[in-house]
């Protein structure tokens, strides 16, 4: 069991969890994640590990309710436990100093970003963000990003915080300024925007990395539901990734692979709002 | 006087095929007192008795048959375990057709004893009335050894060397103990609550049980030297292979590994009662010829695939897979296409699987295996319509322990490489034995593996 040492609400729909969990917190890199099952009729699913704090033994995950488990995980409180924690799964984020590197969120992917960005300015980058939301409210780690930053910038979709637009706004102008070069990016959101920022970079030629999030079983390499294909090539994104080379990756399918099981996450989540609808939070 | 000769053997109740479609019961339902001991007496206990030859751990078999033909079952079932510690298992999945039955006398001119059964019967029995065999510890050795893996192989290992008086930490990388017994084969052939009695007697040796550890992430090779007196590696063989033909990333196409899993380790025959959603369509097409091909198919069936099909290169004759299984999938309505083989899925325009395009093959030269080729027939290509495509093509090494591991020598397929008798690998103090030395093989082979590794890890701390 992994008991939840502290709950904290970030946002509509986006809490964070610090979990005991010494082993993996001892191991962990930037970019991984666990794999987790809450209870015994519980589905295994992945989420970053957005930070640890070793001496304690302690990791940090942020998540996103969408659907049954994440709602139903959003539900438990400081005190409870979670049945299974694995990890930390995945390879680490390739982290070095390439110089000037832009770090880019969407949504509940500033969780993912965050220990990125952090890692890069540890490791000497001068690091540039743009982290981005639909409205202000969901504006998640704010005061966070900046820390792990040296520039940060915030768009929302509906100007109500920030800029107005997408986060390619701020980086369309980053690649615009000749006299600064952007040497890499690193980009975590929902599909459609890594796919926006994927075309702008390949365009600039600037390397760019995104994190990929295919529905994941085991997280080890032993089923292959989180097949990729990246470069033409087959891959595992729970051992191989998650994290590739954004110019290469097929983003059709992975968001053809992700629709894998939508009728029955409808059912699953609306037979559980049925009967809990009065504990969401 | 001469002993009667009774032909054929004493069969084994079954569910009917047409309600066990319907459900993940088990299948033979076990033979009563009277079949065991009617059964036990048709062996003719010869003198030099050539079954025990056929058997990879070597159980005294004429023994263990004559106390239940006595109606001695607990003497009997503790024959078996005195070679195998894995009988109520081994019992309903051992290929006893290629093993101990095979060289049995009997089997000449009538049927062999089905030794299978009443090995099953036995273990059943005990486990039933409470008698299940708890080893005392011998006494205490202040020696660690860690376990990596919980199949057949790790089992083993964690079992005799806890009996032994080591102090043992058995790690597995998933949150359920068994290995492929656990995550593979389904409930209709391996009922979970027996695996999960045997893994109890582990705990109650004393086996510090730890699920959610990957050796390799969770924890390194090098790291559990340094703590541990000696590891014992048994990964088994997990990564799944694909046939690299067109389609097969489309929604609706599975490895077996996944499509079992989610059916066994996640149960998603209970869904929505259980969170994991499993996809089968009306039409289902299981590539492969192995038990792993059979287990997916008939889950297929059950999960209400209304044609399941069964497609193999080969013909019958080369199936790798347990004749019962093959009896019972026929049972069970399954249809065979054999000598045909998949070129291309393919899908529609949402990404969804909707027609398989088979190739018609013909038997030539037998290749390194001993079994005849299969060679493609050109021109002979013919889809039909799919829903849902499972490949059960085989598995090699899962790399994350091999590639985290310096010092450890694999063999030329990427397995390690390991003493045949020993389990020794090149790394010093580190043992290996099961499916990641051998490839994808039988239960009691890992656990044959294992014993010796169990054997040779205590020599090595003696
Ligand atoms: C490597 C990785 C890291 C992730 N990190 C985070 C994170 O830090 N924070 C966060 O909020 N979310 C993260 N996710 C996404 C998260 O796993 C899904 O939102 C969650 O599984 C949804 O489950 P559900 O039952 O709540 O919703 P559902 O309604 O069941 O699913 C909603 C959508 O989530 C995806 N999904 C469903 N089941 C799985 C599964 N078993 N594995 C992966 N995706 C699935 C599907 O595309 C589905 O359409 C990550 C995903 C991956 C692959
Ligand atoms: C579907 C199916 C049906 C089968 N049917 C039969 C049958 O009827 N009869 C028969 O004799 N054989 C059968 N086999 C083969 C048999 O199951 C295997 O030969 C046997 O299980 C191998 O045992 P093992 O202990 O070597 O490995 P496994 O049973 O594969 O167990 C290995 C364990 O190690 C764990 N592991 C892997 N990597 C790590 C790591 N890095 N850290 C921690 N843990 C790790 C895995 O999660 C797994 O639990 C079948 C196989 C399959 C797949
Ligand atoms: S999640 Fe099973 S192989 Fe990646």
């Amino acid at each position: 069991m992994f008991p939840i040492l502290s709950k904290k609400i970030l946002g509509p729909n986006v809490k964070q969890f610090v979990l005991q969990a010494s082993a993996i917190a001892g191991k962990r890199k930037p970019g991984q994640f666990v794999i987790l099952r809450i209870d015994l009729n519980g589905e295994r699913f992945p989420l970053t590990i957005a930070d640890t704090d070793v001496g304690a033994g302690t990791i940090t995950i942020i998540f996103q309710e969408v659907g049954k488990s994440t709602f139903q995980l959003g539900t438990l409180a400081e005190g409870d436990a979670i049945l299974d924690v694995v990890g930390p799964l995945g390879k680490a984020t390739e982290v070095e100093n390439y110089g000037r590197v832009v770090c880019m969120g969407g949504g509940v992917g500033v969780a993912e970003i965050y220990p990125v960005a952090l890692a890069m300015k540890q490791a000497g980058n001068e690091v540039i963000s743009i982290i981005g939301a639909r409205t202000h409210s969901l504006v998640i780690l704010e005061s966070h990003m900046k820390q792990a930053s040296h520039k940060l910038y915030v768009t929302t979709d509906d100007g109500s915080y920030g800029f107005q637009g997408l986060v390619t706004g701020p980086l369309n102008d980053l690649i615009a300024d000749v006299n600064k070069k952007v040497d890499r990016v690193f980009c975590i959101g929902p599909v459609p925007m890594m796919r926006a920022v994927a075309n702008t970079t390949k365009t600039a030629g600037i390397p760019t990395i995104v994190s990929l999030n295919p529905i994941m079983v085991d997280g080890t390499g032993m089923c292959g539901a989180c097949r990729v294909k990246v470069g033409g090539e087959t891959k595992f994104a729970c051992v191989d990734g998650p994290d590739f080379d954004a110019h290469l990756v097929d983003f059709d399918l992975l968001v053809q692979r992700q629709r894998m099981y939508h009728k029955q996450e409808k059912l699953s989540w609306e037979k559980w709002k049925g009967i809990h609808e009065n504990r969401i939070s | 006087m001469a002993k009667k000769i009774v032909h054929e053997a004493m069969a084994m109740p079954e569910q009917d095929p047409q309600e066990r479609i319907y459900n993940f019961k088990e299948v033979p339902l076990g033979y009563t007192p009277e079949m065991a001991i009617g059964e036990a007496s048709r062996c003719v206990q010869c003198k030099k008795p050539v079954c025990i030859s056929g058997c990879p751990v070597g159980i005294d078999i004429p023994e263990f048959i004559k106390l239940t033909a006595e109606g001695k079952f607990i003497e009997a079932y503790y024959k078996v375990m005195e070679k195998n510690v894995l009988p109520s298992i081994c019992g309903r999945v051992c290929p006893q057709e290629e093993q101990c039955q095979a060289p049995c006398i009997m089997g000449i001119k009538h049927e062999p004893i089905a030794i299978g059964r009443l090995e099953r019967f036995v273990a059943d029995y005990a486990r039933e009335m409470d008698k299940m065999l708890i080893p005392e510890r011998e006494r205490r050795i202040a020696k660690k050894v860690a376990v990596v893996g919980s199949g057949p192989a790790g089992i083993t290992v964690a079992g005799d060397l806890a009996q032994r008086g080591y102090n043992v930490t058995m790690f597995e990388a998933l949150h359920m103990t068994g290995g492929v017994l656990g995550y593979g084969i389904p409930e209709f052939r391996l009922p979970k609550a027996i695996l999960a009695k045997e893994v109890n007697v582990l705990t109650q040796l004393g086996v510090d049980v730890r699920t959610n550890y990957v050796i390799g992430i969770t924890e390194m090779i090098d790291e559990l030297r340094a703590e541990y007196d000696a590891v014992f590696v048994g990964t088994g063989a997990g990564l799944p292979y694909f046939m690299n033909i067109p389609g097969e990333n489309l929604n609706g196409v599975y490895s077996a590994n996944e499509f079992l899993t989610r059916a066994n380790l996640m149960k998603s025959y209970l869904f929505p009662q259980v969170d994991t959603p499993i996809h089968v369509g009306k039409n289902v097409a299981v590539i492969g010829g192995g038990n792993t091909a059979m287990d997916s198919v008939r889950t297929a069936k059950r999960l209400g695939a209304e044609k399941a099909y069964l497609i193999y290169r080969r013909s019958e004759v080369e199936m790798p897979a347990r004749n019962e299984e093959i009896h019972h999938a026929k049972q069970e309505g399954i249809i065979f296409r054999l000598l045909e083989s998949p070129v291309e899925i393919k899908g529609d325009k949402d990404g969804w699987v909707r027609e398989i395009e088979l190739q018609k093959m013909q038997l030539g030269e037998p290749d390194a295996s001993g079994r005849r080729r299969p060679v493609a027939i050109e021109g002979s290509e013919y889809s039909f319509p799919i829903d849902t495509v499972i490949m059960a093509v085989g598995q090699g090494p899962n790399p994350i322990l091999l590639n985290t591991t310096p010092g450890l020598e694999l063999n030329r397929r990427g397995f390690i490489r390991a003493d045949p008798v020993t389990g020794a690998t090149s790394k010093e103090g580190v043992f290996a034995g099961g499916d990641i030395v051998s490839g994808g093989a039988t239960v009691i082979l890992a656990m044959g593996n294992g014993r010796q590794a169990a054997g040779a890890i205590h020599e090595y701390l003696s």
